[in-house]
């Protein structure tokens, strides 16, 4: 593994699966009553968020937490971020207090990256989620769900086919998932309306389509990403019924799934706009799983970056 | 003007012979077979293995002042100026408040000349405020103390094509030139770094090569219509140069600048998400950079101007989308030409002596500049060594800002000096003269 989890581009395939493996065996471990392992005492974890996003900030916090690591939340949304050089400001605070890993969350693309290897900091950092750029534990997390319902949980994903839909152009998730996605020997098909698709998307390791109905029936997994209404105004898309009627997964298209196949959404949703109530909420739905895996993909990607003590060394109750 | 004679000798002129030059009274008094020239009581600089090249001229240069003295001044650019082999620079007019009146161009100009170390030629906004709406009183600058010829929003693009038509036509009256800085507004909002494959993959937003080029054809077809000169700022898409080309060739008055930057670095440097590679236009791809450096080398790019733009480190040292656009030029100018241009074949000195001296000065109707290396000119000088590199060290700089993306970066060539009006404002490649010695 490297120092730090900036890009899914940062882990080969051993290192993927590594953290697969071992985020499986630490599932295991917090499963069977034990919900805190000793293996990060006296480290310190920072949660840096620039940017609102409770649901990841308690991720790991919950993750570092079972590690026994300390952890200091740190939201800088609402002081004043709006000129860069608080991030500067902030990172050489960390680095006073002593701070092992640095988990950020940052609107502008790139920052995890600038706080890794502007010299500021000597920690590790871990990207959780930049701007339109990344959010590489999310797609760990993604894999690791696709791994239990598609792989029997462990190995590998070659040859599973994921159907990702939605605003490719401005999702950090998407992109993170393309790289881990075909790191992993999965075959992805990004489908959008041609205007949510980047410029230069045919030089993903991954297909494009425009038309998601001639994909549902050769899909193993389906991931639903979020399109924010906004988009519209800047005319991405006429409105939202026609986003909706063209791109959307309602029951009607659920029906063409396989029987094996399971519906994904890394949240929050927007229900009735890119994906239906009654398929948020259906069987083959893995969304609230998705959330309870992030929590061990999280510990496992700490773990390893801080090269914690052995797994099994000794646990406390 | 200075008493002091110079003899300058064995000096290479344009990368020719060796000849001795003797600079006396402001004038190149005489050029003479090497070791021949003798005059009484002057200073002899030993120039053997020099290159001697008109003074330079950078039509594109933002010295800040006045409004953002923290960045750099019309002193400490002049400095910069003079060190990069600059005899003349065109000062931008993006400056608070906007240089969009005689007596703001006129306060630059007067501020240049106190300096005393490269002629300050102040460029006038076209617009109030740069505002896009209503023309700046251009004939005033035309006839103030500065006598503005180049004018230009620069920062901004005159995006209204009836305002942009106007001032074509309005600057006829007194021979001026329209400097736009060519970039459709409404696709580039917000915009970080050329759009292409590796924007979509750093997610930052693109800025496409189409939002520069639609602005140039529209220019063209303007300036064509109205039989007015055009100037373009800064191309830095292949595709502006077929345009260009192709405008030329069916006889329309246009020029172009290319910067250094665009001649040397390209978009790959965006991974490391440095902003001191942020710069507008941005850095585009390996293509590009082909297509400008031929297009310098074949005359369908005028000119190299530098676009220096210096930022204070607050502007530098934060995240990527935070930070201000832009990057020093002045003192590696010269030195990023040799690499791009002089190392590759593409051009001799006497080419580069025409592209960032001679067609500059004539862009911008500078008559004392850009001149012939003979007797009775100006004796406006820079001589270099072009066989001792020299590595940017961004602390070493004369300018107030140390925004240089070439730090660390060993470039071909050295300024061994410049002279102004036959005075050194650089000996033995350090400033001299100047406000600050004769003070
Ligand atoms: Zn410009």
């Amino acid at each position: 593994m490297k120092r730090h989890l900036l890009s899914a581009a940062d882990l080969d395939r051993d290192d993927a699966l590594l953290v697969l493996d071992t985020a499986a065996e630490l599932a295991q471990i917090t499963d069977r009553a034990v919900k805190k392992l000793p293996t990060l005492r006296g480290r310190t974890v920072v949660n840096l968020f620039f940017e609102d996003s409770t649901r990841t900030r308690i991720s790991f916090e919950a993750a570092a937490k079972r590690l026994s690591a300390d952890v200091i939340n740190f939201s800088a949304k609402g002081s004043s971020v709006s000129k860069g050089e608080s991030l500067k400001d902030t990172a050489l605070t960390l680095e006073a207090m002593g701070a092992d890993a640095v988990v950020i969350r940052h609107s502008s693309s790139g920052a995890p990256h600038r706080l890794a290897h502007s010299g500021w900091i000597q920690g590790s950092v871990v990207n959780a989620g930049d701007g339109t750029h990344e959010h590489p534990t999310q797609s760990l997390l993604d894999a690791f769900t696709m791994r239990r319902h598609l792989a029997g949980g462990k190995g590998d994903l070659e040859g599973r086919r994921v159907t990702i839909v939605g605003d490719v152009l401005h999702s950090r998730v998407a992109r993170s998932n393309v790289l881990l996605l075909a790191t992993l020997g999965a075959e992805v098909t990004l489908v959008a309306p041609p205007t949510l698709l980047p410029v230069g998307v045919e030089t993903w390791p991954c297909a494009t389509s425009y038309d998601l109905d001639a994909h549902l029936k050769h899909t193993d997994a389906v991931m639903m990403l979020r399109v924010q209404r906004e988009r519209m105004n800047a005319a991405f898309f006429p409105s939202e019924r026609e986003y909706s009627r063209r791109y959307g997964l309602d029951a009607r298209r659920m029906a063409q799934l396989p029987d094996h196949a399971i519906v994904m959404h890394p949240g929050p949703m927007n229900r009735g706009m890119e994906i239906a109530a009654e398929v948020a909420d259906a069987p083959r739905s893995v969304i609230v799983e998705q959330v309870a895996n992030g929590v061990s993909v999280r510990m496992a990607v700490l773990y390893l970056l801080l090269g914690g003590a052995n797994l099994g060394d000794g646990t406390e109750a | 003007m200075s008493n002091d004679t110079y003899v300058i000798r064995h000096v290479s002129v344009l990368g020719g012979d060796p000849a001795d030059l003797v600079l006396r009274d402001g004038v190149i008094a005489e050029v003479t077979a090497p070791g021949a020239a003798s005059a009484e009581g002057a200073t002899e600089i030993d120039a053997t293995g020099l290159v001697a090249l008109p003074g330079l001229v950078d039509l594109h240069t933002h010295l800040r002042e006045p409004g953002r003295e923290d960045a750099e001044t019309v002193e400490t650019g002049s400095r910069a100026a003079a060190a990069g082999g600059f005899t003349a620079v065109f000062a931008m007019a993006n400056t608070d408040p906007v240089a969009d009146t005689a007596g703001t161009v006129e306060q630059v100009w007067r501020l240049g000349h106190e300096a005393g170390l490269v002629d300050v030629q102040p460029v006038g906004a076209v617009t109030l405020g740069l505002g896009g709406r209503q023309l700046a009183e251009l004939g005033a600058m035309a006839t103030s103390a500065a006598q503005v010829r180049v004018f230009s929003d620069d920062g901004r693009c005159v995006h209204d094509a009836v305002i942009m038509r106007r001032a074509l036509e309005y600057v006829k009256a007194f021979d001026g030139v329209v400097a736009q800085h060519a970039q459709e507004p409404r696709l580039t909002e917000d915009a970080q770094m050329n759009e292409g494959p590796l924007s979509g993959v750093l997610g930052l937003r693109g800025w496409p090569a189409v939002a520069e080029e639609a602005i140039v054809a529209r220019d063209v077809l303007l300036a064509e219509h109205v039989g007015s000169r055009l100037h373009v700022c800064h191309v830095s898409t292949a595709g502006s140069v077929e345009i260009i080309r192709a405008a030329k060739a069916r006889g329309v008055d246009v020029t172009a600048e290319v910067t250094p930057h665009h001649l040397l670095l390209t978009e790959q440097l965006v991974t490391s998400y440095d902003p001191v590679y942020k710069v507008n236009p941005p850095l585009r791809s390996e293509a590009d950079v082909a297509a400008l450096r031929a297009a310098l080398a074949d005359g369908t790019i005028d000119a190299v101007a530098t676009d220096h733009a210096p930022h204070p480190v607050e502007d530098k040292d934060c995240e990527w989308s935070a930070a201000a656009m832009g990057m020093l030029g002045l003192e590696t100018a010269l030195g990023v030409v040799a690499e791009a241009m002089v190392s590759t074949g593409l051009l001799d000195w006497a080419g580069v002596a025409d592209r960032m001296s001679v067609r500059p000065a004539r862009i911008g109707r500078l008559d004392g500049h850009g001149r012939p290396i003979a007797a009775g000119e100006p004796a406006n000088l820079v001589l270099l060594d072009p066989t001792a590199p020299r590595t940017v060290d961004p602390a070493a700089l004369q300018s107030r800002s140390h925004n240089t993306p070439y730090a660390g970066r060993t470039l071909p060539v050295s300024v061994v000096a410049t002279f102004l009006r036959g005075r050194p404002t650089v000996l033995d490649g350090a400033v001299v003269g100047g406000a600050a010695v004769r003070a």
